[in-house]
């Protein structure tokens, strides 16, 4: 097979070229589309998702799927912020490192029902998802810190940018291109990453080759657990506000992104490159549809048939291979 | 004679209300090739087990070079070079050929990180041990199943390796791929490497191994060099008593109007101008390598693949559109992969006999459980399946007995014709015998036409009164089962390719 050959077969080659369709068709319509301010607006809207998505990448080339990631990156940023408050604290790496944390909590909860009662990952996130936003409007508290509340410095950092010509782009696009960089050495270059895939691709047959697959659920998850945690307030920092109920029907947009950038449902496959195309594409979308005033609710409409779509795609590719 | 490389004495493992292996000595020398045979739960798996340090045994010594081992788990079995093929190879299908070679080495040399060089490397040197050539940047899932052995292989060759245990290694092969595993499997004797392989196939134990040995109930009855078995011998070792060798007799009337007529059957490309005529109580054999159109005939006249040409009943023309049409004509078909086409693994017995009859046990639109248990416990007893009960799932049976409950749904319906594609594969020489008898019966006494379509030319002999070979779509030979040997059937087979 040539390399040329290979390069098309590869699914991130297809979401590529559909982006560039999609961005050349939207750019004739409305030319501004390629203002620079636009387009680092449309990047700056990759962030978070982006982040949640690598975390959901992982979790799928195990084999599994996360649907707690909104909620532990609400409980991570909520209450990051208010212990800031509580303790006059200003600063940007300690609530960070904070954040991460609840989130690793939350995941190696996860993993510990997942790996110890060999449970159904979709159930046990699903519960934990529930428990931890119960717990977060319980016993917590149920007001948003808004912008007159929010700890100066996490604004601050939130919002600092780049000039590039007249625009200005965000900084937090190279948080999330550092962290998909850390996430394609650790898949592609780790003996650990090389086993997430491995045990996404045949549970039984890594464990008889002589990885540990406990160990690999308590990374998988826990990672995802952190990496949510810290996109949570990254979020706040960037929208300057803490809102407990935040980051309702986020599982839908990432999941969607991420089966867009060509992971399997069924594990063993996926690329932080294609991720990234898949998150893009996804925001590109939902983008242009609120610059087209198209309602909220039929953004929803739109989302869901671009899971089925790509879904559908990616099973029909995967048949096609085995056959 | 040389130190065995490992040696079981009076080895005794004992699970729940039973001895899986009671007081077995076992010995194997390096570089040898040994076949260990025996029915299901004959105590052939544990003993693997054991050699690969999965099981702990409750009684007896386990010896690696003479030397007793306390303690024998897996890492002691991986650390005295013992590698175990299973059926299913433990492969990772999404993952390259190179990484999929390259994975035991990488894990034992304990690297934090993934170099991709030294990754094809590592597979490359893997292959060339061998001798062979598979793309190292393919994905595992889109290799073949004889390549994918392959890959199994020098995966587990990378480690140094003094005994490769393979677990019933032919089953998914052509006969081509076959002779090319046996090369390989001769190439890595010559290296000093011993092969323990374990099989349902007699025929190719003859031909591989040097040494048989026969489990029954948990214990060795026989053992001695390959030269003094034939195929006789090792089935009296393993079922206890002699299996008939009673052959398909018909002395019907080629004259009448015969049961299935096919003219001029043609499917896409795979079947091409099929002509056939299947008279009452005949079985015919038909074999042909994988890929002959076998299969698409088989499905043609079970209408589940479009088709062009005349399919006549009793002289009578059908069309068959559907699995629907076929049922209702009276044609029965038992697919080669009963647990993926032909059970319901997770529900009992009864429902899955009465899956193609449910007419039988309605009243109204609901079901009647008396008749529906009343026609179960009969297809039981005609078939003569071993259960407890109606109500166990077919996923607890033995491939025989799952067999059974496929075959026996379909008498249900009355059939007048009954394909049947690899109807023994997987099943043990007591069961296949009485999975046999049970068919000639039925060609005998109720007028049955079978259409048997296998690869396991044994059977063929024993129960068609004719052989069809198939070939590109073609029926190339129509052979007498009378007059035609085992040998005879091998050579045109391989004359084919």
């Amino acid at each position: 097979m040539t390399a040329v050959s290979k390069l098309l077969r590869r699914s991130e080659t297809a979401v590529l070229a559909i982006l560039l369709v999609v961005m050349i068709v939207i750019g004739v319509i409305n030319p501004a589309f390629w203002q620079a301010d636009n387009l680092f607006n449309l990047l700056r809207a990759n962030v978070v998702i982006g982040i949640m998505a690598l975390s959901v990448l992982t979790v799928m080339i195990s084999g599994g799927i996360d649907l707690s990631f909104p909620a532990f990156a609400v409980a991570a940023m909520y209450l990051t912020v208010i212990a800031m408050n509580a303790a006059g604290y200003q600063g940007v790496v300690l609530p960070f490192i904070g954040a991460t944390l609840i989130g690793l909590l939350c995941g190696l909860a996860n993993a510990f029902f997942i790996h110890t009662f060999r449970m159904i990952p979709m159930i046990v996130t699903l519960g934990s998802a529930s428990v931890v936003r119960g717990l977060l409007l319980g016993l917590v508290g149920t007001s948003i810190i808004n912008i007159d509340r929010m700890p100066p410095s996490l604004i601050a950092f939130g919002s600092s940018t780049v000039d590039i010509g007249s625009s200005k782009l965000s900084l937090m696009i190279f948080i999330y291109l550092g962290i998909a960089l850390l996430m394609w050495v650790f898949l592609t270059r780790t003996m650990a990453g090389r086993a997430v895939f491995a045990y996404g691709d045949d549970a039984e047959s890594a464990k008889r080759v002589g990885f540990n697959t406990r160990r690999t659920v308590y990374l998988v998850y826990g990672l995802a657990g952190a990496l949510a945690g810290f996109a949570g307030l990254l979020h706040a920092s960037m929208i300057w506000l803490a809102n407990p109920r935040d980051f309702v029907g986020y599982e839908l947009d990432v999941i969607a992104a991420v089966v867009l950038g060509g992971a399997s449902i069924f594990g063993g496959r996926g690329s932080v490159f294609g991720t990234i195309l898949g998150v893009f594409m996804l925001t590109l979308i939902k983008n242009s549809l609120i610059i087209m005033h198209i309602d909220n609710t039929w953004q929803g409409v739109v989302v869901g048939c671009v899971i089925v779509i790509a879904t559908a795609l990616t099973a029909w590719r995967d048949r096609k291979a085995l056959v | 004679m040389a130190e065995p490389l490992i040696e079981l004495r009076a080895v005794t493992k004992r699970f729940p209300g039973m001895k899986a292996l009671d007081s077995v000595d076992f010995q194997i020398f390096p570089a040898e090739i040994v076949c260990l045979a025996g029915e299901n739960g004959s105590g052939k798996s544990t003993l693997i087990k054991i050699v690969s340090g999965i099981y702990d045994f409750d009684e007896g010594d386990l010896l690696v070079d003479g030397k007793p081992v306390a303690d024998f788990g897996p890492r002691a079995a991986i650390a005295a070079g013992i590698q175990v093929i299973y059926q299913d190879f433990s492969l990772f299908p999404s993952l390259t050929v190179a990484e999929n070679l390259a994975l035991n080495r990488l894990l034992s040399e304990g690297k934090t990180f993934v170099d991709p060089a030294h990754r094809r490397r590592l597979g490359a040197e893997a292959l060339a041990r061998l001798d062979v050539a598979i793309d190292l940047e393919a994905t595992v899932g889109t290799l073949s199943t004889a390549d994918r052995q392959i890959v199994a292989i020098a995966r587990a060759l990378m480690s140094d390796t003094r005994l490769l245990i393979m677990d019933e290694p032919t089953t998914a092969l052509t006969g081509r791929e076959v002779d090319r595993l046996f090369s390989i499997v001769r190439e890595i004797q010559a290296k000093g490497i011993a092969v323990l392989f374990v099989s349902h196939k007699m025929r190719e134990m003859l031909e591989i191994s040097e040494r048989i040995t026969v489990f029954r109930n948990g214990r060795k009855v026989e053992e001695g060099p390959t030269g003094e078995f034939n195929e006789a011998r090792i089935t009296r070792a393993m079922t206890g008593h002699d299996i008939g060798h009673e052959r398909h007799v018909w002395a019907g009337d080629t004259e009448a109007v015969p049961r299935l007529s096919v003219r001029g059957l043609a499917v896409g490309e795979a079947v091409r101008g099929i002509d056939l005529d299947l008279h009452r109580g005949e079985i015919v054999g038909l074999s042909g390598l994988l890929g002959s159109g076998r299969t698409e005939l088989a499905m043609a006249l079970f209408g589940m693949e479009p088709h062009s040409g005349d399919i006549r009943l009793d002289g009578a023309l059908l069309r068959l559109a559907s699995v629907q049409d076929a049922v209702a004509a009276g044609i029965a078909y038992v697919p080669e992969d009963r647990l993926s086409e032909g059970l319901f693994m997770q529900q009992p017995i009864a429902r899955n006999v009465i899956a193609s009859a449910i007419s039988r046990a309605t009243r109204g639109p609901f079901l009647d459980s008396d008749r529906l248990n009343a026609l179960a416990e009969q297809v039981v007893s005609d078939m003569r399946i071993a259960t407890p009960d109606i109500d166990k799932h077919a996923g607890q049976l033995s491939g025989g007995n799952q067999q059974r409950v496929v075959i026996g749904r379909w008498l249900l319906t009355n059939p007048k014709v009954l394909i049947l594609n690899g109807p023994t594969v997987g099943v043990d020489v007591g069961s296949k015998a009485e999975i046999h008898r049970r068919i000639r019966d039925l060609a005998a006494n109720t007028g049955l036409a079978v259409l048997m379509i296998s690869d396991d030319v044994p059977e063929l002999i024993q129960n068609c009164n004719r052989i069809l070979l198939m070939h590109r779509g073609a029926i190339v030979d129509c052979l007498d089962a009378r007059s035609v040997e085992e040998d005879d059937i091998h050579g045109r087979l391989k004359g084919l390719r």
